[in-house]
């Protein structure tokens, strides 16, 4: 392979998002702040009871995005547990307790963590109503935070975020339906299957039988990358023929999984009236997804061992259409957004390419994250940065015109704390409670030794972050990782929601300090540079030891 | 005066709290574990890694250091402030007040019939009437009722020139502890027995009343959240670790955590904290709170008054104009000669002027007419009959036409233009031995502005600060002398009230206000504002409503005051991420060392070629401890401060605590691994 042939893919990635994110940020920040419903909008409030014209306190917005995720948990829950009755279910049997506990929460939390094969755990009604919904309005409710947050900085003394449900819907109507229609039929055109045909079975060439799946795969799909979910149609996930074809489909998600995300920055500049603030935000993502991908491809492409060299390359579970960089770049483009869809098996790459994943994750997924909490993952961090370096200039840190004081900067070390803790304690537990480790060792892990431990610890990452990608030697149906990772999901999704929130509240609550000479400029080189350091100071603090102790330890033998 | 006998100040509040600090916590339990071992069969191997025998024991040892460091950091802060107050307790030796019984302010202000009971200062209370006479010590703090004197302040200024105090206007607030020289003063005392300015003061340089600012709050939040992230990391080791079957011991978590957590720059803190106020007392500036120094620091908007501050406060000449056809060398001649005998700073600063431009000094031949309000003129009547006279416009104007003589419009020009510009105009006439008088020209007379200023004031605007003058004068007066000055802004015939209204319209955009003042029509300024420096001259309305007093009472200062401020936190912020900083080099030694037994690979990751696992602890630890000593007078002295633009201070800042704060500990501890190696066993 050339190296054009391998840049290629991401120069297309770039060039996309760059003619994009401008268009696609304006579209929704004048969403999202223009004053005028649609009619089937005003129906819908009518229905729901909402007044679209109040504003909520931070407190109600959360009231709003706790109840209707609440509701979502419970009705997803029930839909799998009485699948044996719904139509279209492909005769499959009700989906056991703490698997439908597992799944109703991962998809909730926009994680799409899958303990199971979805083809032969779940038919279509539950894959359309639940699991389908879920996908857009999870991704509706992590754009409606992120939106509550920004607003926080706008305003002025007023204590109020806007409407939850005005967001809810417009993030719905507005942006993720017809966004997911417009990709479908490009993923149809690329040549993903889009049917209610159930099993087919073929007779292949050598005589053998062999059963194919059918299903509305390409609308799923669509929604599973734009709204960075990731749950796929099939176990395979992208890496799945019918799911992602071909190369240049493989690269149409990548672009999918960032759109949103990469243009929220804009968004953000946008409604706060200083673009240059949203274009620092992006500046600083972008940094990070192009060290972090650099990385990842050099340790895949510098692969050493004996079968990587008979093979030409680290080929082991990555799929000949997409090759190394296409791998790499997909499985950068997953872990550093909440997306978790993947076309290769990153459990398969080397020690150190292995990490790098992992680490994406571990960053708390702020290049550029998921959609809406990338925006506000990464804000928090500034909020952090700013604290930081606002002593070291002398005065009290504002971001914004917003003061960063004792109640502000406790609820972004709380929201930085969340994600760490259910991780290092999740893994921990798992190992340190005897019969957990029995069952761990017994059933869960493929690899027992430092391999496992990073297949563990990956998942923990993963669920914490709501991102949803495996080590694929971990077996996550167990009664204790279906448990331990669903709680590890839902703090790991809404409590810091309720910290965003919160501070969104402080912030708006407070009136906004004019900027003057003395005031440190937040949309510089200089300010970039330092919140991509300090993002990947905390996380190297957190997570060195046990990363020394599994990819490190296993990297370096 | 009261005596503080009974209210002996004590510090124990901030520093005797370290019993449960984690660091102490570590040291007891390390101790514990080097005492038990020799029974358990010696030091446990930790991580695949045997450990040597004095292991343990080395490990509690240093852990005991920092403890003794870190308490070291706040006394030597404390220790400070103790040498200070004891002086100031010096000033504060009881005395015997005399306290008048049933003072009759209507009929006998000056109380020289009233009934006098002697009580000891101590005992007096708010609102008691006192009177102090010639090389009496003034009891307690408190209002001059009646009577003037000079007062020996040097107790709580240090300054040695006396100064004089009276009854009514902004001068009457008098100091607990200091002398009156002459005169005889009636006082009404306006402070609580154990709570007057020194016993304030003292508190303050002790430290004992210090408060945690809202930044340092903050602070601590994010420190407790590294410290909550690293207890995390830690416990979660042993347990992760045992997926591989290794076992780190107890001692080396204990060392890896005491690295970890911000311990050094929790025990700097406080230091830095009392020597920022220290830094304030050493200028003879009193803060009330914390609060007030870095509110200071942060400061957007200075309101300075003109007189005093920009101006040296007295009109001085600059310019001799001639008028018509009259001789420049006349008009100087004649204004010098009018001057000479004329006292004020105005008279002096002309003749100064005059013999700049040739003037010779001489004796004055005649008789000299002295300025009078009724006049508005002053002047000379030589003995062969001419006179000189220099005065207001009008009055010179009427001398000169009732000797016959002609103004022309050409002088009103003159005087209107010197007007525009703020100045005064000060017209000179001669009348000959005829009789017949003539205006010879004008003397410009203008506000002086300080020298340097223009320099501070562009200073203060790179670092982000609007200045404001607050001038009695009209518009164009101030308009020109704060363009002189370089002032951002002016605020002109300003009452109280307007004064109040600036402050608030500032503060409504989000701007922070200091100010200074010194009259009791300041006090409701002083209170709004964020920073109000009160004079100590001032009343003690106004010594009440600002929350510090500058006790050599001098306006400029405030400048000073929020460089101190802005001091106080870069040193804060640079010593914390220094110490943050600090955490990636001890990683890189403690990590490897922890699993290098089993996992022989991670020797990629010891960067520094430790010698062996327990030399790259130990002298992590050993490092954590010794820095804090290290950074004792940095905390103390405090960071250098230069007046820059925010983006360019960060990037120093950064420079030297961020990148320095990652280098200079891989460099230490290799330098102590080297020592160690020295050591049997390492």
């Amino acid at each position: 392979m050339t190296l054009a042939a391998a840049i290629f893919p991401l120069l297309t990635v770039v060039a996309v998002l760059t003619a994009i994110h401008r268009p696609l940020g304006d579209y929704m920040a004048r969403t999202f702040t223009a004053p005028k419903d649609l009619r089937v909008e005003r129906g819908l409030y009518q229905v729901l009871g909402v007044d679209p014209a109040s504003h909520q306190s931070w407190r109600s917005y959360l009231s709003g995005v706790l109840a209707f995720s609440a509701v979502g948990v419970f009705s997803v829950y029930l839909l799998q547990r009485t699948q044996a009755f719904l139509p279209y279910s492909l005769g499959l049997p009700a989906v056991p307790e703490g698997l439908a506990f597992n799944t109703a929460v991962s998809f909730v939390t926009n994680t799409n963590w899958q303990s199971y094969s979805p083809e032969v755990t779940l038919g279509y009604a539950v894959q359309a109503a639940g699991l389908g919904v879920q996908n857009f309005v999870s991704a509706a409710v992590g754009l409606a935070v992120a939106i509550a947050f920004v607003r926080g900085f706008v305003a002025r003394r007023s204590g109020t975020l806007g409407n939850f449900w005005v967001d809810l819907t417009r993030a719905l109507l507005r942006v993720l339906l017809p966004g997911a229609v417009l990709a479908a039929l490009v993923l149809l055109a690329g040549g993903v299957i889009q049917n209610l045909n159930g099993f087919t079975s073929v007779t292949t060439l050598t005589g053998a039988a062999q059963t194919l799946p059918g299903g509305p795969v390409a609308s799923q799909e669509a929604i599973k990358v734009l709204g960075t979910n990731g749950g796929g149609f099939f176990n395979a996930n992208s890496a799945h023929p019918f799911e992602n074809p071909s190369p240049w489909t493989s690269v149409l998600q990548v672009i999918l999984m960032l759109a949103i995300p990469f243009s929220l920055p804009r968004t953000f500049g946008t409604m706060v009236g200083q673009r240059r603030q949203g274009f620092a935000i992006l500046a600083a993502m972008g940094v990070i997804f192009l060290l972090s991908l650099t990385a990842v491809t050099l340790a895949e492409l510098g692969g050493s061992g004996t079968a990587p060299q008979a093979a030409g390359a680290v080929m082991e579970g990555k799929e000949q259409r997409f090759g190394i960089v296409g791998s790499t770049l997909y499985a950068t483009a997953t872990t550093l957004t909440s997306t978790g869809a993947v076309n290769s098996m990153h459990d398969s790459y080397t020690a150190l390419g292995g990490m790098l994943p992992m680490i994406n994750m571990m960053l708390g997924e702020v290049a550029p994250g998921g959609v809406g909490s990338g925006l506000y993952g990464m804000l928090i961090l500034a909020v952090v940065t700013v604290f930081i370096s606002g002593l070291l200039v002398g005065r009290t840190p504002e971001y914004l015109g917003k003061k960063i004081g004792a109640r502000e900067i406790k609820l972004a070390s709380l929201y930085i704390l969340t994600m760490p803790t259910l991780v290092l304690s999740g893994t921990a537990l798992s190992f340190a409670v005897p019969a957990l480790r029995a069952d761990i060792d017994g059933t869960s892990i493929l690899n027992a030794g430092l391999h496992g431990l990073s297949e563990v610890l990956y998942a923990f990452t993963s669920a914490a972050n709501n991102n949803g990608s495996a080590f694929a030697g971990l077996t996550a149906n167990t009664p204790w990782l279906n448990t331990a990772l669903g709680v590890a999901m839902l703090l790991g999704r809404f409590l810091p929601m309720v910290f965003v929130l919160a501070l969104a509240g402080a912030f708006a609550a407070q009136d906004g300090a004019p900027a003057t000479a003395g005031t440190l400029p937040t949309d510089r080189v200089q300010s970039v540079t330092l919140l991509v350091g300090v993002t990947v100071v905390v996380t190297a603090l957190t997570f060195f030891p046990v990363l020394a102790l599994g990819p490190l330890a296993e990297g370096l033998l | 005066m009261s005596t503080l006998t009974g209210t002996p100040t004590d510090s124990s509040d901030s520093t005797a709290s370290d019993s449960g600090h984690p660091r102490t916590v570590a040291a007891v339990l390390i101790t514990a574990i080097a005492v038990a071992e020799p029974f358990l069969g010696g030091p446990q191997a930790s991580g695949g890694s045997e450990v040597p025998a004095s292991f343990t024991w080395l490990i509690a040892l240093w852990l005991w250091l920092t403890v003794l460091f870190a308490n070291l950091a706040e006394s030597v802060a404390e220790g400070r402030g103790k040498a200070q107050a004891s002086s100031l307790r010096q000033a504060r030796t009881g005395t015997t007040a005399r306290v008048l019984r049933g003072y009759a302010a209507d009929t006998d202000p000056g109380a020289h019939s009233a009934a006098v009971t002697e009580v000891p200062s101590s005992d007096l209370t708010l609102g008691d009437v006192v009177v102090i006479e010639a090389n009496g010590l003034i009891p307690g703090d408190g209002e001059i009722i009646s009577g003037i004197a000079s007062v020996d302040e040097s107790a709580i200024t240090g300054e040695s020139a006396p100064v004089v105090r009276e009854s009514g206007g902004d001068r009457s607030a008098v100091t607990g502890g200091t002398r009156v020289l002459s005169d005889r003063i009636v006082v009404r005392i306006t402070s609580q027995p154990g709570d007057t300015f020194v016993d304030r003061m003292i508190r303050l340089v002790e430290g004992a009343e210090r408060q945690k600012t809202p930044n340092e709050v903050a602070l601590n939040i994010l420190l407790a959240t590294l410290s909550i992230v690293f207890t995390v990391v830690v416990l979660t080791i042993n347990p992760i670790a045992s997926s591989s079957n290794v076992t780190v011991s107890v001692p080396v978590l204990v060392a890896l955590l005491v690295c970890l957590i911000p311990t050094t720059i929790g025990a700097l803190l406080s230091a830095i904290g009392i020597a920022g106020m220290d830094r304030l007392v050493q200028r003879n500036v009193l803060a009330m709170s914390g609060r007030a120094v870095e509110a200071a620091g942060d400061v957007t908007t200075l309101l300075l008054d003109k007189t005093g501050t920009i101006t040296y406060g007295n009109r001085r000449a600059s310019e001799f104009i001639t008028v018509g056809c009259s001789d420049r060398r006349e008009l100087i001649a004649a204004a010098a000669q009018s001057s000479l005998s004329d006292p004020t700073p105005e008279g002096t600063s002309i003749v100064d002027l005059a013999v700049t431009e040739g003037f010779v000094r001489d004796e004055i031949d005649g008789e000299v007419i002295p300025f009078s309000a009724q006049t508005k003129m002053s002047g000379v009547d030589f003995v062969n009959g001419s006179s000189v006279r220099k005065g207001a416009g009008s009055a010179v104007r009427e001398w000169v036409t009732a000797s016959s003589g002609v103004v022309t419009a050409e002088l009103g020009e003159a005087v209107d233009r010197i007007s525009q510009l703020g100045g005064t105009p000060l017209v000179v006439a001669v009348r000959d031995t005829s009789g017949k008088a003539r205006v010879l020209g004008v003397v410009h007379l203008k506000d002086v502005v300080k020298e340097g200023l223009p320099e501070r004031f562009a200073e203060l605007r790179t670092m982000g600060i609007r200045t404001v003058m607050i001038t009695g004068d009209n518009p164009l007066t101030a308009k020109a002398i704060a363009e002189e000055a370089g002032l951002d802004d002016f605020l002109a015939e300003a009452t109280p009230e307007d004064k109040m209204r600036l402050i608030r319209k500032e503060q409504e955009g989000g701007a922070l206000v200091a100010m200074t003042g010194d009259g009791t029509n300041d006090a409701p300024a002083l209170a709004l504002a964020d920073v109000g420096v009160a004079m100590n001259t001032g009343t003690s309305a106004a010594k009440e409503a600002g929350n510090m007093v500058d006790l050599d009472s001098d306006p400029t200062k405030l400048i000073e005051i929020v460089r101190i401020g802005k001091q106080l936190l870069i040193t804060r912020g640079a010593l914390t991420t220094f110490s943050i900083a600090n955490d990636v080099a001890k990683y890189f030694a403690i990590i490897p060392a922890m699993f290098i037994g089993t996992f022989p690979g991670l020797a990629a990751l010891n960067v520094m070629q430790l010698h062996s696992p327990s030399s790259a602890i130990l002298s992590a630890i050993i490092f954590n401890a010794l820095i804090i000593v290290a950074l004792i007078p940095l905390s103390l002295k405090g960071v250098t401060y230069r007046a820059a633009s925010a983006s360019s201070t960060l990037s120093r800042n950064l420079l030297i605590y961020g990148l320095g704060g990652i280098i200079a500990p891989f460099i230490g501890i290799k330098a102590i691994d080297l020592v160690l190696t020295l050591i049997p066993g390492f």
